[in-house]
């Protein structure tokens, strides 16, 4: 019965806090709504028992991406957003893109559960190598570090290549920018930065030319 | 019946672990304040109680009798749920903190992976606390600390992969017990000092203290609270800091286990040795509080992503070879 009772608190909160992300007009609080989405998923991911998953969704989405999102929105004006996406006219030209892709979504995941559902054998998981006495963190790195190396290897290569790639598209080389050198500074001698003159009486002196 | 009972077992066990880590968070603020002065041949807070001891009883006295402003401009929802959050997650960490092979609230497979996941989780405080004040100071004070504890969470957890390379489990207290014959302070000491430092950073501690910087920020994120709400987010970060001390500990310095296995030794219990290892890691965090100035922010970045996480990268490359070549990996 707990288990139950847990389960339905977790999900209820999950699926509320999904709506409000997109139903909330501050884009800072749909960011706070995805985080607690993010973290009642975690939750139910720990219920069944994947706590590795769980505890990993915490750290990478809450703790990294989240932050990532929030950094992003809370730099832009909440207040001029709202005037734009609101009550311009501009906003309609994305609405038949944003449906088109909701019912692909939609599509492909009835594609994946119905066929999950009705015919199981074509995802068998029994083919891999995953024992079901290991906890999950051990068979989780039996998978991946061990059977699947090279796949797991090369997908972490498309990700690196992708992050130079963005990168360097983004980057920039600026003229002008003042740049401090670490070492320069700590190896400043005060011979350089001062020097001592007699001052003859009243002639004064000329430093800067 | 039967989940009553459960239930009302649990509380009184969280409140027996609970109530001791607000009083010594409490304690450690006074310690804090001791040690920083006496290294500046200062007394510190010693005239209410034995030595000042109840100083911070005091100050939680006049916090609590304080009135607390809400700006009227900010975002109301957050600015109250910023201290609650920083506070809750500072308490809940202590559940898998282990004080002897069996006094552990809650004994997880998981257990490192968890206390990682809260303390990343620290960061919505002071964002939230400092996005919601709707004020310039708290909100340039929360973007630096996010930026800053992103970063260095980044070497903490790969400085954590270190260690796991030497036990083989993630359980907190397989990691002590598998420091029975050598504690991991020995073997991986320099992974040790880049913990040490990354803490630091991780809990907004001085040299790194740029989110509450008081010369050019006021107080950082904290700057609009006041009363009972600034109580709750000072305290939830001297728990954080007692909680980085107690990981420390556990990761390197043996945990629970008594440095010497030998007969007056052994009967002292694991939690006293705990507590006494958690004691000498927070006097060190004092100790630099008070000697080494704040660092510049470019510098703390460069620190953080430039020399710490290539040299844990590095040092996890040699660990595991080390092991697999010497055929000391450990068997799961």
């Amino acid at each position: 019965m707990a288990h139950a009772i847990f389960f339905y608190t977790f999900s209820i909160i999950a699926v509320i806090s999904a709506i409000m992300v997109t139903a909330s007009k501050n884009t800072v609080h749909s960011v706070f709504f995805l985080i607690l989405d993010f973290i009642s998923i975690s939750c139910l991911f720990i219920m069944i028992g994947a706590e590795f998953l769980g505890m990993i969704m915490l750290i990478v989405y809450v703790g990294a991406v989240a932050v990532l999102f929030l950094f992003v929105v809370m730099m832009l004006n909440v207040a001029q957003q709202k005037n734009q996406w609101f009550a311009g006219h501009q906003s309609s030209r994305h609405i038949p893109v944003g449906f088109i892709i909701s019912i692909l979504i939609f599509f492909e995941i009835i594609i994946v559960i119905g066929g999950w559902k009705y015919k199981p054998e074509i995802f068998d998981i029994n083919n891999s190598t995953a024992q079901t006495t290991l906890s999950n963190t051990h068979s989780l790195g039996q998978i991946l570090y061990t059977d699947y190396i090279h796949v797991f290897q090369i997908s972490g290569m498309v990700l690196l290549v992708a992050m130079i790639g963005a990168i360097v598209l983004t980057f920039r080389q600026r003229s002008g920018v003042k740049r401090q050198s670490y070492i320069k500074q700590i190896s400043r001698e005060r011979a350089e930065g001062v020097e001592v003159l007699e001052v003859q009486n009243n002639k004064g002196i000329k430093i800067d030319d | 019946m039967e989940y009553i009972n459960i239930i009302f077992q649990e509380i009184y066990k969280i409140l027996f672990l609970l109530i001791p880590v607000l009083v010594s968070v409490a304690m450690i603020v006074w310690l804090d304040r001791r040690v920083w002065a006496f290294v500046q041949k200062r007394q510190g807070p010693n005239v209410v109680g034995p030595f000042g001891l109840l100083q911070s009883l005091a100050d939680a006295l006049k916090y609590i009798f304080k009135e607390i402003i809400i700006p009227a401009s900010s975002n109301k929802v957050i600015f109250i749920l910023a201290p609650i959050v920083t506070m809750t997650l500072a308490l809940i960490a202590w559940a898998v903190i282990p004080f002897g092979e069996t006094q552990v609230l809650a004994n997880i497979n998981v257990g490192i992976l968890y206390l990682f996941a809260v303390s990343s989780l620290g960061v919505y405080g002071i964002i939230m606390g400092g996005w919601a004040s709707n004020s310039k100071y708290p909100f340039l004070g929360a973007i630096r600390s996010a930026a800053q504890m992103v970063s260095y969470e980044v070497s903490i957890g790969i400085i954590i992969i270190n260690v796991l390379l030497c036990v083989g489990s993630l359980n907190l207290n397989d990691i002590v017990l598998a420091q029975q014959n050598l504690w991991f302070v020995v073997p991986l000491f320099p992974m040790f000092v880049i913990f040490f430092i990354s803490a630091l950073a991780e809990t907004n501690r001085p040299p790194f203290d740029l989110p509450e910087a008081e010369a050019e920020l006021v107080a950082g994120y904290q700057t609009e609270y006041s009363g009972m709400m600034y109580a709750m987010f000072w305290l939830g970060e001297y728990a954080n800091i007692l909680l980085m001390c107690a990981l420390g500990s556990i990761l390197f310095l043996g945990g629970w286990l008594s440095p010497i296995d030998l007969y007056p030794f052994n009967l002292i219990p694991g939690g006293l040795w705990l507590i006494l290892k958690i004691l000498l890691l927070f006097i060190l965090f004092a100790l630099v509080k008070a000697i080494v100035p704040r660092y510049r922010y470019d510098q703390l970045m460069r620190l953080g992503w430039k020399i710490f996480l290539p040299l844990s990268l590095t040092w996890v490359v040699l660990t595991a070879s080390y092991l697999f070549y010497f055929n000391l990996l450990p068997a799961n």
